[in-house]
């Protein structure tokens, strides 16, 4: 693997220092980067062992299709499976690397399961590893779903069936409601002004006036850059 | 061509579901209900309940489910393989750039005004899930006001709230006394 691993926590980081140099993130600097990592990778691994390697990536796939066969309630669960197998178990990856990617895969768009499947097989056996995480952990839920939806137009005409799929509905419904609740009561806390009008505004804009979410997302992107810039501006007059 | 249309309607769900889990929600109500109708409001919120009740993310749930149903196996692989695209070219570019950087200041401060609108996002589709269990359809109809729906809510919501019970175990109770209730009380 071309990259060495980060020295600190990003989370931690970002909160301590805002003032990082918007010139370092160029594109071609960027674009060198992208080529010195090609350049190191050819050198420094002429044939790595390909048995070992294929050896490797059975693992890698046998352990994420185990993690997401088992693991019901969504992508922070499933985060705490990877870090029990990856870290503690297989020693492929150190506790503090971990934390660092599982703050990238939320930091990306997509499932975070999915997120961190990706990076974690990245890190562990490069682009094939990043492809067989990946399908081990999509494989399972899709399925079991294809198996349901096969059944599903049958099964939600059965009276029974679909009165018991109703009374779930309104789990559901609850469910959805108490995530909303602590995440809102979360945004709330903050006291940020700007974060309660944005909440605000982004409700008003999908339940009132129905505006498309992608554009409410696009929106609520755009004041976060604005306001980084701003951030950005008032640390470099200090 | 619907191979093509499912591919772009869940790379868009991949794209935009920034924060996971049920992030998704709204944007996959959006593509499957609102703009393309292949389910209908009940549908949908039938999926959402048969993906919290599966392993695995929503997104993909919701795109084997939603392809099948268009287009067949062929459908289920296209649409997740287009709601799992984004991620795969994101997430690599990020890593890249972290590693070089070990920054990510600016990122994560436009992420932080994000997480306020996906937050409201999710209230609007749950709102909408609520008023399906409530009146049966997207719009408000006091003459459709389903009381066995609402009581199971409340209680349900309660409980979720008070004593942090298990969500799989309160949502398999709500089935099971939506049953009960609606064969005793309904005849």
């Amino acid at each position: 693997m071309g990259f060495a691993p980060p020295p600190h926590n990003l989370l931690k980081k970002v909160d301590e220092n805002f003032n990082v140099d918007l010139g370092r993130i160029e594109s071609a600097k960027l674009i060198t980067y992208f080529i010195g990592v090609n350049l190191v990778e050819k050198e420094t691994k002429p044939q790595l062992n390909n048995e070992k390697k294929s050896k490797t990536l059975l693992k890698l796939f046998l352990s994420t299709l185990y993690i997401s066969s088992f693991t019901f309630g969504g992508g922070f669960v499933i985060i705490t499976f990877m870090k029990r197998k990856f870290v503690d178990e297989l020693h492929w990856i150190d506790e503090q690397e971990m934390l660092d990617l599982t703050a990238l895969a939320q930091s990306s768009p997509g499932a975070i399961a999915v997120n961190t499947a990706i990076l974690v097989g990245w890190r562990v056996a490069g682009f094939a590893g990043m492809i067989v995480a990946t399908i081990g952990t999509i494989l399972p839920p899709m399925i079991i779903l294809s198996v349901i939806s096969f059944f599903y137009a049958a099964f939600a005409s059965n009276k029974y069936v679909a009165l018991v799929l109703k009374g779930m509905q309104a789990g559901v419904a609850a469910v959805i409601m108490d995530v909303v609740c602590s995440l809102g009561s979360k945004v709330i806390k903050e006291r940020s002004f700007l974060h309660i009008a944005v909440m605000i505004a982004a409700f008003a804009a999908t339940f009132f006036f129905e505006i498309n979410v992608i554009y409410i997302i696009l929106a609520a992107a755009a004041v976060g850059v604005i306001n980084a810039l701003i951030k950005l501006r008032k640390e470099k007059k200090k | 061509m619907i191979f093509l249309h499912l591919f772009l309607s869940f790379l868009q769900v991949g794209l935009f579901s920034i924060g996971g889990g049920y992030a998704a929600m709204p944007l996959i109500q959006n593509q499957v209900v609102d703009t393309c109708h292949w389910l209908t409001m009940g549908e949908f919120t039938d999926l959402i309940t048969i993906a919290e009740m599966t392993p695995g993310p929503i997104a993909v749930n919701s795109a084997t489910f939603v392809g099948i149903r268009i287009a067949g196996i062929p459908g289920a692989i296209i649409a997740t393989f287009g709601c799992i695209l984004p991620s795969c070219i994101i997430v690599s570019i990020l890593a890249f750039i972290y590693y070089r950087y070990k920054e990510m200041s600016l990122l994560q401060s436009v992420l932080a005004s994000l997480r306020p609108a996906v937050v409201a996002l999710i209230a609007g589709a749950g709102l909408s899930i609520l008023s399906m269990v409530l009146f049966g359809g997207d719009k408000i109809n006091i003459e459709s006001f389903d009381i066995i729906g609402c009581g199971l809510f409340l209680a349900a919501f309660v409980i979720l709230r008070k004593f942090k019970w298990n969500p799989i175990l309160v949502m398999v109770l709500c089935g099971a006394a939506g049953l009960c209730l609606n064969l005793l009380l309904g005849g």
